[in-house]
């Protein structure tokens, strides 16, 4: 059973027409020409309503549950050549965070990232993609890991935040992600980071430095979710829809904004109306980015990272 | 005729002889001793009576920290620009505003060049009255560029953190000063210079998770709330109270993030004999 967006509903209707159509088939009835025109028409209301997401609804797609994770985009770029490592080596394995050495057309990566779950018991066992600070300190050992053997590194993002829990705090989630922060800014190999679904602040910065951070179509990326945004500043969670427009969270105004390299287009109707098409084209833009980063030396990388990051923000003086 | 009936027609008393009682003589500690504001100002600001911290700004920090109140304050002139035209329930330009004008600021951080007990030294202290202290492209620019000056002047910085975090009104550029801050801080340590952290209450949020845990040495002031997630979202999240002395400065010291907590009366003299244990 398909999952349908509210804003989905017209695409939701077209399906119906266009199952019941197929019913009749058997009947021995020819319905060539009818089905034609009702696909024709669902790609057409498709973009329409694709071309025209608003901000609030880009995020809805973000979290699609049907959306690809992490763990997929991994599997389909090495086509399964990709062995997971596991645990920080000081605290224990956290299931919201994986990561591990990947061939990408012959040559080996580094992959890190949230993950989410795919079932309501996988969920709670990838703890929704909300990292713990092993989550972040396993993430760094990975990174620096790679940078041993000089190989590049590719983060997923995907996390609505790190994880606001009491052993959280105790093991230092504000250290951990600063850490990160820190030592990313100056790894030697090439870094890509890749926003595929949900951006969510600290959470997500925490492996989110690199030469290029590159945001999916229908993703978000900002220092705080919409609903917790308007829970504060409005005091109640009715204002999401405009909180989400005043953050100016989606990639195009991120990209207009010099906060991120570069934005991946999706396939028609968001990641999960075509996995196979948005794994290519995730693939491709990996390729495209690392040929342009291996033409240039350590020094210059981290020179140009730590300039690019120096000169974000806005103020008047 | 009773005896409250005025006998001269309007107030005769001239204006410069009126008696004013000027607002905030006294303050009261969270366990209800009441302190005199000139005995307070005589004690940088911490209870005689049972050493409770009171908040203070950048003004009081700077007066403990530079020898004889004497520093050259950098870029004073830096303000924000509304990037985002952000609107909630009020427009950001019009909370800045009304901010600049309840505290006399240009926004939550202040940084100065200067010497403490002989020793040259730039501070970057944070403002909790402006907008909670908050970061935005503004906080994060003049700290970097604090953070330039010390590696310019081939000295040592300091970090006066007191803030909730990011600044939302500036989303994703709030977010980003996070790694500003952070790559400017290993520029700093490129250039061996010491990065002394000093985390105030409150410290949180994005502020915790990015230059404030970062420090060659973290050291904290008694009782200070210092954490990543505040303490209601986690108490809403895992649905239990939360145990005594949660995310204070003594908790962080006992699971290891902190170096040390001092006194903020001892805080000159810990800070002079660290940046010789650096030099020397």
């Amino acid at each position: 059973m398909a999952i349908y967006l509210d804003f989905e509903k017209p695409l939701q209707e077209l399906d119906k027409q266009i199952k019941k159509i197929k019913e009749v088939e058997s009947t021995g009835v020819d319905i060539t020409q009818t089905l034609k025109e009702l696909t024709d028409k669902r790609k057409e209301q498709t973009k329409e309503i694709y071309n025209n997401l608003t901000a609030w609804q880009k995020v809805q797609v973000s979290r699609h549950p049907e959306r690809p994770y992490t763990l997929s985009y991994i599997n389909a770029i090495t086509e399964g050549e990709f062995i997971e490592l596991h645990g920080d080596r000081n605290v224990k394995d956290d299931k919201a965070m994986v990561g591990g050495f990947g061939m990408l057309d012959g040559k080996s990566v580094m992959f890190v990232g949230q993950q989410k779950g795919v079932n309501t018991k996988m969920r709670q066992y990838r703890n929704f993609g909300m990292p713990n600070p092993e989550g972040y300190r396993k993430a760094l050992r990975l990174m620096k890991l790679a940078e041993k053997f000089n190989k590049p590194i590719v983060c997923f993002i995907d996390t609505p935040g790190a994880f606001p829990g009491l052993e959280a705090e105790e093991r230092g989630q504000g250290e951990a992600i600063a850490r990160n922060l820190y030592e990313m800014m100056n790894l030697t190999v090439p870094v890509i980071n890749i926003i595929i679904g949900e951006g969510a602040s600290g959470g997500a910065l925490g492996i989110g430095i690199g030469d290029r951070v590159l945001m999916m179509e229908n993703t978000w990326y900002s220092v705080i979710s919409p609903e917790s945004c308007s829970s504060i500043l409005w005091r109640n969670w009715d204002h999401k829809q405009e909180a989400a427009e005043c953050l100016k969270l989606t990639a195009k105004d991120m990209k207009k904004n010099k906060l991120i390299d570069g934005i991946i287009k999706e396939p028609l109707g968001g990641a999960h109306a075509d996995p196979d098409a948005a794994f290519k084209k995730v693939k491709t833009a990996i390729n495209k980015h690392l040929n342009e980063l291996e033409e240039l030396n350590a020094d210059d990388r981290i020179t140009q990272r730590i300039e690019k990051f120096s000169e974000m923000g806005v103020f008047a003086e | 005729m009773g005896w409250f009936t005025r006998k001269d027609k309007n107030i005769v008393t001239p204006t410069e002889e009126k008696k004013n009682t000027p607002g905030g003589l006294w303050h009261k500690t969270p366990s209800g001793v009441i302190v005199d504001k000139d005995d307070l100002e005589s004690n940088a600001w911490v209870c005689h009576e049972d050493g409770y911290h009171f908040r203070v700004g950048s003004k009081e920090y700077f007066s403990i920290i530079f020898d004889d109140e004497k520093f050259t304050e950098l870029d004073t002139d830096m303000e924000s620009k509304d990037p985002l035209q952000f609107v909630d329930t009020k427009a950001y330009t019009d909370r800045v505003k009304a901010s600049q004008e309840k505290t006399t600021l240009k926004d939550a951080v202040r940084t100065a060049y200067g010497k403490t007990s002989g020793k040259p030294i730039v501070v970057a202290a944070m403002d909790f009255s402006f907008i909670g202290g908050s970061m935005g492209s503004v906080v994060g620019e003049k700290i970097a560029r604090a953070i330039d000056h010390a590696i310019k002047k081939k000295c040592g910085f300091m970090m006066i953190s007191k803030s909730g975090g990011a600044r939302m009104m500036e989303a994703g550029f709030s977010l980003m000063q996070m790694a500003k801050t952070s790559a400017k801080l290993t520029l700093l340590a490129k250039n061996k210079l010491p990065y002394i952290s000093y985390l105030t209450d409150p410290t949180t949020g994005g502020v915790t998770a990015s230059f404030a845990m970062l420090g060659d040495v973290n050291i904290a002031e008694p009782g200070a709330l210092i954490g990543f997630a505040g303490p209601r979202v986690i108490k809403e999240t895992i649905g239990k109270d939360l145990p005594e002395g949660f995310q204070t400065s003594e908790f962080l010291l006992e699971h290891g993030f902190l170096d040390f907590i001092v006194d903020r009366r001892e805080l000159k003299d810990k800070l002079s004999l660290l940046l010789d244990l650096f030099s020397k």
